[in-house]
């Protein structure tokens, strides 16, 4: 038997829908100017609610990427998942393959929450009759996957990844690997969430996850402070064009970088706490970083989960210390500035981590004031910070116990 | 229910819910052919015309409505039995 293949998998497209911006270039600027993006829900009424903000996309039209019949057929969340990975594929240019060689992989926590509530009003308030035939495809958490492979005519692998916080990275993780062993030479894979919702605001509110800094919405996100008392949730949706390396370069496109390693595991402990001292999640660090065949100290900065909750950031940054030592590779959270978002998360952190790459600057934690003096991790917080190039280690956590971490390297 | 005002009106609910030209809605435009609607669009267009005429059509009437006509006629049919005991003296 022939050693199997293991081909490099290159980044040849982003495309990121996202509070602090729906182009590439406005969500890293707004990212590199350090301000929040959190505010009072507009979308819904949220006057019954216990909280009621988040980092919301305004003005968001699904129209410009669906046409009318179908955005009207498509949830919100696959609205913005396809819109980032129509950006992504546009920026990539054509990768002139065989259909049947280009897949999707899609991480996503919920799915089409904002439909099933609504179609749920109708189930109680008027009966099953009342109920939408496009109820079932519009929720389901793979309808972003069989959209993007049904608008582009892409029948490769497909699947869709729902694994609660850590879904981006798992996406991003598993299409890398279809990359890298020969399954497809061109994967479109993200993560998408919009579950800005009552029941959604409600639960989270209920488990005491999301901040209660009602006042001052703009300060509640603050990863890795001491003063943080939860996420703020936000909506989004982040895309990457995977290929492989060597295609990638022969037909001239233009590569951000590669996915250059992946780990995952399970804490196998709780359904919604970390593993005490992180041993989780730095044991997923270090698989990772294994399969990228890197020393922690190669490392150039961590683009952390950071979700501002007290639980995660004590155990990630007490699994960074593990991994890396005291005081190691500066460490980011974008989550201060654009909330957490769930299945999206992963995939947007890792197209900011591709534009780390590319200017050599690391963006500032938001609203990161000083350290948790638990941790013993340098936080890049106030102002952007110029780093070495380098790989960096982009985590996600889930509840469920579900770590992921991706190794994204500078191109060759 | 003047046949004219039944088509006009599931005009606007066929623009409204299948995304199509004004135009298009003939009396014989094929729903699939015409108008592109697969069979998730056709239980949203009659829910929403039951919606727009106040009215429940029953599953089994569903059978062979195939084009815009045949919808008006199941409306202005489903009008004229509801209506039926009531009819008189309301005419115009």
């Amino acid at each position: 038997m022939n050693a199997p293949a293991r081909h490099r998998v290159a980044v040849t497209g982003l495309g990121v829908k996202s509070p602090a911006g729906r182009d590439l270039e406005t969500f890293w600027s707004n990212l590199l100017k350090g301000r929040s993006t959190a505010g009072p829900i507009q979308r819904i009424d949220v006057s019954d609610l216990p909280i009621g903000f988040a980092c919301e996309i305004p003005d968001w039209d699904p129209e410009a990427y669906l046409g009318y019949k179908e955005a009207r057929r498509t949830d919100r969340v696959a609205q913005l998942g396809f819109a980032a990975a129509a950006d992504a594929l546009a920026a990539a240019g054509d990768p002139a393959t065989d259909p049947a060689r280009c897949g999707v992989v899609c991480g996503t926590g919920v799915g089409g929450l904002i439909t099933q509530e609504e179609q749920e009003r109708e189930l109680f308030a008027r009966g099953p009759s009342r109920v939408s035939p496009f109820l079932v495809p519009m929720m389901m958490a793979n309808a972003t996957a069989a959209l993007v492979a049904m608008k582009l005519g892409w029948t490769g692998p497909n699947f869709c990844i729902a694994t609660a916080c850590t879904a981006g990275s798992h996406a991003l993780g598993e299409a890398s690997r279809l990359i890298r062993d020969g399954s497809a030479d061109v994967v479109l894979t993200g993560g998408t969430e919009a579950c800005l919702t009552p029941i959604a605001l409600a639960s989270f509110a209920r488990m005491g996850a999301l901040s209660t800094r009602s006042s001052e919405p703009e300060r509640a996100s603050r990863p890795f402070d001491p003063d943080r008392d939860g996420f703020v949730i936000g909506e989004g949706a982040g895309f990457l064009v995977l290929e492989r390396l060597d295609r990638a370069e022969a037909r001239g496109a233009h590569i951000w970088g590669e996915i250059a390693g992946y780990g995952r595991n399970a804490d196998a402990y709780h359904v919604t706490a970390p593993s005490p001292g992180g041993v989780g999640a730095a044991a997923c660090m270090e698989l990772a970083l294994a399969d990228a065949g890197l020393e922690p100290s190669q490392v150039a900065h961590i683009n952390a989960h950071g979700t501002s909750t007290p639980l995660n950031d004590l155990a990630e940054g007490e699994a960074v210390v593990k991994v890396f030592g005291e005081h190691g590779p500066p460490v980011t959270s974008i989550k201060g500035a654009v909330g957490h978002l769930i299945g999206a998360a992963g995939a947007v952190e890792a197209v900011a981590a591709f534009l780390s790459l590319r200017d050599g600057v690391v963006p500032p934690t938001v609203n990161h004031d000083r350290t948790d003096p638990e941790l013993a991790i340098d936080v890049v917080a106030g102002a952007p910070r110029s780093v070495a190039p380098g790989p960096v280690v982009s985590n996600s956590f889930g509840f469920g116990g579900h770590n992921a971490s991706l190794v994204l390297a500078p191109p060759a | 229910m003047d046949r004219q005002d039944v088509l006009d009106q599931i005009a606007e609910v066929a623009v409204e819910v299948l995304g199509v030209e004004r135009e298009l809605v003939t009396e014989d435009a094929s729903f699939k052919d015409d108008l592109d609607a697969d069979s998730l669009d056709l239980v949203e267009f009659v829910m929403a015309v039951e919606e727009r005429f106040n009215l429940s059509i029953p599953e089994e009437k569903l059978e062979g409505i195939d084009t815009v006509g045949a919808a008006v006629s199941l409306v202005v049919d489903n009008a004229a039995a509801e209506s039926a005991p009531a009819e008189t003296g309301t005419a115009g």
